[in-house]
């Protein structure tokens, strides 16, 4: 059954802070992956007052399906300003579907270093898994067809906003 | 995926394949300037991977990678040698002037002998203008197209990595093309760089390129490229914001087209004297190596306005960028 309304990101943003607080360390540090997980991790590390720097990452470098498809146009430089190596990392997408851009993630963490344990956060998790991933906290399980697809981004005020982007 | 930025159209241009893609890259001529922008943009993200624990992203692994020198060299050869590796790609040096060619092997024969060996790209460097075309027109004939050409240099007519990473060096300190005043100055006769550089700048719509040098050293009617011709250093650095320096040959020297290296230095050896005729904050690049006291006093070479060993570190990051596209393509 097709979505009829899409949730408040914004909402869904505060109620993943909530879920991550009772498992923050010391060493704690969140990963964006660009750019729909960069613009969640900017808001965890404000909701959840960690105040430090906050690592993104975009793996076209290191993504699977190059051979087939080239690389990405939009590629933004990764920056990880901390030293990762000992680290609880928690990886912030936006949605989790296949797993494969999470594996491309965690390849390309570790070769900054070796992280003590990478955590992964979405909002929406659609299901439809390729590899043995899964989120440690997610928000929201949308049932989506294979057509159906959901992309979040800010809108004029810089608010995110769920948007439908179906294709055929 | 087509990807817009990377789709241009079809006039059989050899750079293209089918789908309007860069596959492979022999001139920065013929190139619009989306091309050379969506270039630039991707080196900057490969810059941060030599930063890194790991100087590596797995793009090309698996591939094989022939550095095909007919010509001396050290920095461009050592730096696809390691964008090629930081891309993981398998990197196969191959010594031409010692062996099959000095055997008498032609150029044809050699690369028809390397697809045998399964090469996905071939970077090549070689004295004679045009030799890359001669092998991307090959790989057509032989149904190969799908093995990549990185022009290294040929002759006197392109080295389009080089032009790219002065690109990038001018852009990353000078951030906006539209207003520059960039003058070259030298050997321009005989430089695949200026020529290359030329082409891009005026893609990328400078302001002014000025060729600066003596007549002898000026190529016929180079104002079509769309540049302005000054026979005085002073004219020609007269307020611009960058100027590129070009190496000397030795070899110059010897023949008819100028009387000494002393006089040269007199006429057009950047001093700081003449420097300080440009804008206060121009950078000064050189594509190396440099002559020392010949075209560029050493002052001004270890001067703060010189960014000449970044152009350096820029241009593995470029060599990345044009590897990894072209292999997607």
């Amino acid at each position: 059954m097709p979505l009829t309304k899409l949730p408040d990101a914004e909402a869904q943003c505060a109620e993943l802070a909530e879920l991550i607080r009772p498992q923050l360390q010391a060493n704690t540090l969140l990963v964006g992956i660009h750019s729909g997980g960069a613009w969640i991790a900017r808001r965890l590390n404000e909701l959840l007052g960690l105040g430090g720097k906050i690592g993104l990452i975009d793996v076209s470098f290191y993504r699977d399906d190059f051979g087939a498809k080239g690389l990405h146009p939009q590629i933004k430089p990764t920056s990880i300003p901390f030293d990762v190596e000992g680290k609880s990392l928690i990886l912030v997408d936006d949605v989790l579907y296949t797993g494969r851009t999470t594996r491309a993630a965690i390849n390309e963490l570790f070769d900054y270093g070796r992280p003590a344990c990478i955590k992964l956060a979405v909002l929406a998790d659609r299901g439809g898994r390729e590899l043995p991933i899964c989120a440690q906290f997610c928000t929201w399980h949308p049932e989506l067809d294979l057509t159906e697809e959901i992309v979040l981004e800010p809108d004029a005020a810089g608010r995110l906003q769920w948007r439908r982007a179906d294709h055929d | 995926m087509t990807n817009p930025a990377q789709t241009y159209p079809l006039h059989h241009n050899p750079q293209l394949n089918a789908d309007g893609e860069l596959t492979h890259l022999l001139s920065i001529d013929g190139l619009p300037r989306e091309a050379l922008t969506n270039i630039l943009d991707i080196a900057s993200s490969f810059l941060e991977v030599s930063d890194r624990d790991v100087k590596k992203v797995p793009l090309l692994r698996g591939k094989s990678v022939f550095n095909l020198f007919f010509e001396n060299s050290t920095r461009t050869r050592t730096t696809f040698e390691i964008a090629a590796k930081r891309l993981s790609a398998d990197v196969i040096n191959l010594d031409v002037a010692r062996s099959s060619t000095a055997k008498g092997e032609t150029l044809l024969d050699t690369i028809d002998n390397l697809v045998a060996m399964h090469a996905d790209m071939f970077v090549v460097r070689h004295a004679a203008s045009g030799a890359p075309y001669l092998i991307v027109d090959h790989l057509r004939r032989i149904g190969r197209s799908d093995v990549h050409v990185v022009n290294a240099g040929d002759g006197r007519h392109a080295h389009p990595t080089q032009g790219l990473l002065d690109m990038y060096a001018i852009r990353h300190y000078k951030k906006d093309f539209s207003s520059l005043r960039v003058a070259i100055v030298g050997d321009i006769l005989h430089s695949r760089v200026a020529r290359s550089d030329i082409h891009a700048l005026t893609t990328l719509g400078v302001a002014e390129v000025r060729a600066v040098g003596p007549q002898t050293l000026l190529p016929a009617a180079i104002e079509r490229m769309g540049v302005q011709v000054c026979h005085s250093l002073q004219d020609g650095l007269c307020d611009c914001d960058v100027v590129i320096m070009l190496r000397l040959q030795n070899e110059r020297m010897n023949g008819t087209l100028l009387p000494s290296a002393r006089e040269y230095f007199q006429c057009y050896g950047l001093t700081p004297a003449m420097l300080a005729l440009a804008k206060p904050d121009a950078i000064v690049m050189h594509p190396g190596p440099m002559n020392r006291g010949v075209e560029i006093d050493s002052r001004v070479a270890d001067g703060p306005q010189a960014v000449i060993l970044p152009q350096v570190t820029f241009g593995i990051a470029v060599r990345m960028a044009v590897m990894s596209i072209l292999a997607g393509n």
